[in-house]
């Protein structure tokens, strides 16, 4: 109990840091006493992102942990089954032929892409021996390069791979009131997931044994693409691509707490967020007044959490 | 028989297709056309050979038909130095006078990356090459995350410079660089058909492998050197062709049906040779140089992939 305390406070604290570390001075004991702009810089800024980031990080290291349990596989992600590259097919193809819809557009017709890539896939890895856990992400990562190969093909063509790359990077400083609403879309997601997670927990034990306890395997199987698809596209299009996180947020929960997914679900999203804050901030302070996008912060602290997990996981084997 | 029937078809086809290539449409001017288009199919040349042999000793090494070395992570570190020198430099260095050492500085580099990765394999992973071709892939990803954040900033008239140099283009290849990469891909590839009839005991299993006497470590990290020095190589010179090596090896393994890595580095070199024409002439004439090769090569190679997977399936179910 008191670490369930412990751990909310620290989650309250880097909300807190969040808000208030920033160019504009906003000055935590004087609060009713800020000029106008200081409370705008408040309202449309500074409250907006540290918000996103919180459910960013939470729903793409849940939809990392769902993933994994559809797919029995440790190491797969939204980044390693192809899901994000489908999803920047979608941006492009809406760059392309629809410019100026608006996000909500944008957020369907990459998630449309998301969803039928990663069904796609999931087909593709059905045919691959599923002994070798390492095989699957390392296929899956040449599946996304396949589709991103093609929205390179477009882009090209269309001058488009500066803007492609911009929109990708995982970045929170473009968040403002107004362009960042759709994230709260997975909340209800995060909620369905939560109803879920038995079903889910039983999937990850493979298909005959689901389909033996009594569980509707195709069509949960859907659900959960569905929900990975709809949740990874929204948090592509708002805030960017944001690599590692699904991996390894998951990962490290389950290692420390086991494997049921009702008890991790919280878990991993509260992990996943205050990751995602801890990065954003380091991002934020070190070139003060300038920034390190935060995608660059997780892929170095990622990497070697990745490697580090890795490692770990050889030497229980050997 | 069949098999020296079908290198000797081979080598005729891609003699053909050079006469072929060099002689489509000069208008009259044939020393000017053989002048430019000579300089191609040398490199063409090049890099079908480094890239059929590093492929396809990739693949025993592995022991599976469907990863190409590019998983590594090499063309992402290829990537991350040439932004990393237009984001220092400016695209001013990428004069004349700097550009031989650039591509020599490219090269010692990623040689360098790729002799310290066999290093790690021989001192840290004893046996498990899958975790050290994971951990080529994260590194991947770190690479690409770090290109892309200095991708977002950089001046668009700098970005036009750099896509141009990432994307692989046999047009502007300078000669004196061919010459250095026609050394030391020689040299290599002599190496590697030197250790090919070890290669075709490798390609027993690691197990029998041992038991008839091979030294597995020691052929493990060699030939994982030649590999990333090859790769490297053809990088640096032309840029990333990734999927290229895929179907190459793989046309290369139905068309021979054998186990012997010297007929199948030499039948895939030639079917890299022709297929790298092929795809310039289809740049060059049917898309009128609105694509690259690059993506050409990636796309097919894509389908192929997908097309090879799902047959391996159905050659499994009979």
């Amino acid at each position: 109990m008191t670490k369930k305390i412990a751990g909310i406070i620290f989650l309250v604290i880097l909300i807190v840091s969040s808000i208030f570390i920033g160019l504009v001075d906003l000055p935590i004991f004087e609060l009713g006493t800020w000029s106008s702009r200081q409370n705008l810089v408040l309202l449309s800024s500074r409250l907006p992102r540290t918000l996103s980031l919180v459910i960013a990080g939470a729903s793409v290291s849940v939809s990392g942990l769902v993933m994994q349990n559809l797919m029995q596989n440790k190491f797969v992600s939204p980044n390693t089954a192809g899901t994000m590259d489908s999803a920047k097919l979608g941006i492009v193809f809406v760059m392309i032929f629809l410019p100026n819809a608006p996000l909500l557009m944008r957020t369907t017709v990459a998630f449309g892409f998301a969803f039928l890539g990663t069904c796609l896939f999931l087909l593709i890895s059905r045919y691959l021996p599923s002994k070798n856990t390492i095989l699957i992400p390392l296929v899956g990562i040449m599946f996304g390069n396949i589709i991103g190969s093609i929205a390179t093909f477009f882009a090209y063509q269309h001058q488009l791979l500066q803007n492609m790359a911009s929109w990708l990077q995982g970045n929170f400083s473009v968040v403002m009131r107004g362009n960042y609403e759709l994230l709260y879309l997975s909340i209800p997601l995060f909620i369905i997931i939560y109803l879920f997670a038995y079903q889910f927990t039983i999937m990850a034990a493979g298909q005959e044994m689901a389909i033996n306890l009594g569980i509707s395997y195709q069509k949960m199987r859907l659900v959960g693409i569905g929900i990975i698809a709809l949740s990874s596209s929204i948090v592509l299009v708002s805030v960017g691509n944001i690599p590692f996180l699904g991996i390894i947020v998951p990962n490290l929960v389950s290692l420390k707490f086991g494997d049921q997914m009702k008890n991790n679900l919280p878990l991993t999203a509260y992990f996943g967020a205050s990751f995602l804050l801890i990065c954003d901030m380091i991002g934020r302070i070190i070139i003060a007044p300038y920034e390190i996008s935060v995608s660059l912060i997780v892929g170095v602290l990622g990497s070697i959490c990745f490697i580090g997990l890795l490692l770990k996981e050889s030497r229980r084997y050997s | 028989m069949t098999r020296k029937l079908t290198s000797i078809t081979l080598g005729l086809a891609v003699l053909v297709a050079c006469s072929l290539f060099m002689t489509y449409q000069t208008y009259g001017n044939l020393d000017f056309a053989i002048a430019l288009r000579g300089k191609k199919i040398v490199a063409f040349i090049l890099v079908g050979i480094a890239c059929s042999f590093s492929t396809i000793s990739f693949q025993t090494l592995s022991q599976n038909k469907l990863l190409t070395p590019n998983i590594l992570g090499i063309d992402s570190f290829y990537v991350l130095i040439q932004t990393l020198s237009i984001f220092v430099f400016g695209s001013q260095s990428l004069s004349k006078a700097t550009s031989l050492w650039d591509f020599l500085l490219t090269i010692t580099l990623t040689m360098s990356l790729s002799t310290y990765l066999s290093f790690i394999l021989l001192k840290k992973f004893k046996r498990n090459l899958f975790l050290f071709l994971m951990i080529g892939m994260i590194l991947g990803t770190f690479f690409n995350n770090v290109s892309n954040f200095m991708q977002v900033i950089l001046d668009p008239n700098e970005y036009d410079h750099l896509q141009g140099k990432l994307f692989a283009s046999f047009s502007n290849v300078k000669p004196d660089h061919l010459t250095i990469a026609a050394i030391l891909i020689a040299i290599i590839c002599l190496f590697l058909w030197h250790l090919a009839p070890q290669l075709d005991v490798l390609h027993l299993g690691n197990d029998h492998a041992i038991n008839l006497g091979i030294d597995l470590r020691r052929l493990q990290l060699m030939t994982l050197f030649a590999i990333t020095a090859l790769v490297g190589i053809s990088t640096a010179l032309v840029g990333p062709t990734s999927f290229l090596g895929f179907i190459v090896a793989n046309i290369a393994y139905q068309l021979m049906k054998t186990y012997r890595h010297q007929s199948l580095f030499l039948a895939g070199s030639l079917i890299a040779i022709l297929l790298l024409i092929l795809g310039e002439f289809l740049v060059e004439h049917i898309f009128s140089f609105n694509t690259t090769l690059n993506v050409i090569i990636e796309f097919t190679g894509g389908c192929y992939f997908i097309g090879q997977i799902l047959y391996e399936r159905n050659g499994n179910k009979r």
